[in-house]
């Protein structure tokens, strides 16, 4: 590498993903199951694909507004209305960004100085570490614990000392844990924003897959998720991030969105039109469909992760590895068995190489995933099955 | 409320087993053998069959699917006809529909001359029937909503946050 390109010191300081090697060896067996993947195993709903077809049958090839069409803003701005209580207006306080992974990253750039901290409730998304780190930021890790079910507590924020951040991430419902949190889960933590005039990143792209009756805490319209800026005081510091992957199986289109106050998604707006000017356009019409007629293919999806959430906790149970009750997004987290005496990044290593079951080991989502094992149930019934059998196999075979 | 989930996931795939099904919806075994239980008594599930890809048979399978027109009489209903028709067993569904013809009527056999015969001279000559119309299926990309595609389309990494 010539000196001129000598990767810049804050990309040097983010290594390559703890996930990428496991997908090496599982490129090396053909019979690998996979319950390492984060996207749904869903095609996105047909009328919404239909859509993007359609847009682009009529030559709609051009760039958008940069905030997002606003026919999309609109329509974002209903449907968040109506499901979790979030009131933003479509002109000012809706920016449509090329998936939830890009409001993350403006977020970190539009707020985050060189030197400021963030607080990251972990395991967390594994992009949000180096999404600070590329802003000039440091990471403050957050722990959360099994025995709390990796809620976040104002106890988990003050050992860290999470008072003195300026922002803090987190994610519920969460990857990887698949923990949610309730209204009432959530006050304490707007109190400690509040009190020590935090910021507040939270990542609500798994808000739909919830699998608990409703909770009649949460917000308006909301099964279990509850958002922490529908909380008082909370709305002027809080960016929401939401977008299409998961619920809306549209991993591919990269379509997401950020809700705040006008001030501070104009901010994000500032970078995004220099560094994206406009989010897919395609990706906009078909987002504007899923959301005008699509809900009951999210509902027919979350009725199948439900089921398949049930299946999968039971096993693991039978199995004799402790399984934490997973209440939201697609995965589960159990530990490794009692009487393995390794890690789990071991355990993760050998399944796949001697059973060729993928799943992701804990440590790679921070502090608080060691031990444990991210196991995606975004796969069809038979692929968890056999999976589970192997696994079960392995078990034997080895503890 | 169980029962009606246990009855999605039989019709999702028939062969299940109880102690899966157990596991998927939070029932013990024995609840999920109830349910089950009273589908059948009840009528509700009548029976459970294979989803057959025909097309990736060596031998031959000739599928038909017959438009009837029938005229009523004071003595004969349609449930008359329909009993007459349904005890044949050539006859693999047999339906009642709105619009331009009375039964829809699905056949089979092991050539097309079989199930012409079938039609020709056991279907035709029932008195009420007042027209026939036979459409051979050719090819067949859905079946009781599973697509008979390729499958093995999941293109996904193996590994990925
Ligand atoms: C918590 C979380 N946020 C964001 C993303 C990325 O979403 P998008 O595809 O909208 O960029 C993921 C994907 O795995 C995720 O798990």
């Amino acid at each position: 590498m010539t000196r001129s390109l000598e990767p810049a010191e804050r990309v040097q300081a983010v290594g390559p993903s703890g996930i990428r090697r496991f997908f090496e060896i599982a490129e090396e067996r053909d019979d690998v199951i996979s319950l390492g993947v984060g996207e749904p195993d869903f095609s996105a709903p047909w009328a919404a694909r239909d859509a993007a077809i359609q847009s682009l049958e009529r030559g709609k090839t051009s760039y958008t507004a940069n905030r997002g069409m606003y026919d999309l803003r609109e329509a974002i701005s209903s449907y968040v209305a109506d499901r979790f209580g979030l009131e933003y207006g479509p002109d000012e306080e809706v920016l449509v960004t090329a998936g939830a992974s890009e409001a993350v990253d403006l977020a970190f750039r539009a707020f985050v100085d060189p030197g400021d901290t963030v607080a990251i409730a972990q395991p967390a998304y594994i992009s949000y570490g180096p999404g600070v780190t590329f802003a000039g930021g440091e990471v403050l890790p957050v722990r959360t614990r099994e025995e709390d079910d990796f809620r976040l507590t104002v106890e988990a924020l003050e050992a860290a000392g999470a008072e003195a951040a300026d922002l803090l991430v987190m994610c519920y419902p969460n990857n990887p844990t698949g923990a949610v949190m309730t209204r009432a889960d959530l006050e304490p933590i707007a109190e400690f924003a509040r009190e020590h005039d935090l910021a507040v990143l939270s990542d609500e792209i798994y808000a739909e897959l919830t699998y608990d009756e409703r909770d009649a805490d949460a917000s308006p319209g909301a099964a279990t998720h509850a958002s922490i800026a529908t909380l008082p005081g909370m709305r002027e510091r809080t960016i929401v991030c939401n977008g299409f992957s998961k619920a809306h199986a549209m991993t591919g289109l990269r379509l997401g969105y950020a809700l705040g106050p006008a001030g501070a998604t104009g901010a994000m707006n500032r970078v995004h039109q220099y560094g994206m000017l406009s989010a897919p356009t395609t990706a906009q019409y078909a987002a504007l469909e899923a959301l005008d007629s699509c809900a009951n293919d999210v509902e027919a999806m979350v009725d199948q992760y439900g089921r398949r959430r049930r299946f999968v906790i039971s096993r693991f149970r039978e199995i004799g590895t402790p399984c934490f009750e997973a209440k939201g997004a697609f995965y589960v987290f159990p530990e490794v068995p009692d009487g393995w005496d390794g890690s789990a990044n071991d355990f993760a290593e050998r399944l796949l190489r001697e059973y060729g079951v993928a799943v992701v080991p804990g440590d790679v989502f921070g502090v608080g995933g060691e031990g444990h094992l991210r196991v995606s149930y975004a796969t069809g019934l038979e692929d968890l099955r056999e999976a589970l059998a192997r696994i079960e196999s392995f078990v034997d075979e080895h503890v | 409320m169980s029962e009606r989930e246990v009855l999605e996931l039989l019709r999702e795939n028939a062969r299940y087993e109880t102690a899966d099904i157990a596991r998927m919806t939070d029932l013990d075994e024995d609840e999920v053998a109830d349910a089950i239980e009273a589908l059948e008594a009840a009528g509700i599930v009548r029976g459970y069959q294979a989803v057959v890809d025909w097309d990736r048979l060596e031998d031959e399978r000739v599928r038909a699917e017959v438009e009837l027109n029938v005229t009523l009489d004071r003595e004969t209903g349609y449930d008359d006809i329909a009993e007459r028709l349904a005890r044949f067993p050539q006859v693999k569904a047999l339906r009642l529909i709105s619009g331009d013809y009375d039964f829809d009527m699905e056949v089979e056999g092991d050539s097309i001359r079989e199930v012409s015969r079938f039609i020709s001279e056991k279907v035709a000559p029932v008195p009420e029937i007042t027209q026939t119309v036979t459409h051979y299926v050719m090819a067949s990309y859905k079946e009781n909503g599973i697509e008979l595609g390729d499958g093995e389309d999941d293109d996904r990494l193996s590994v990925s946050p």
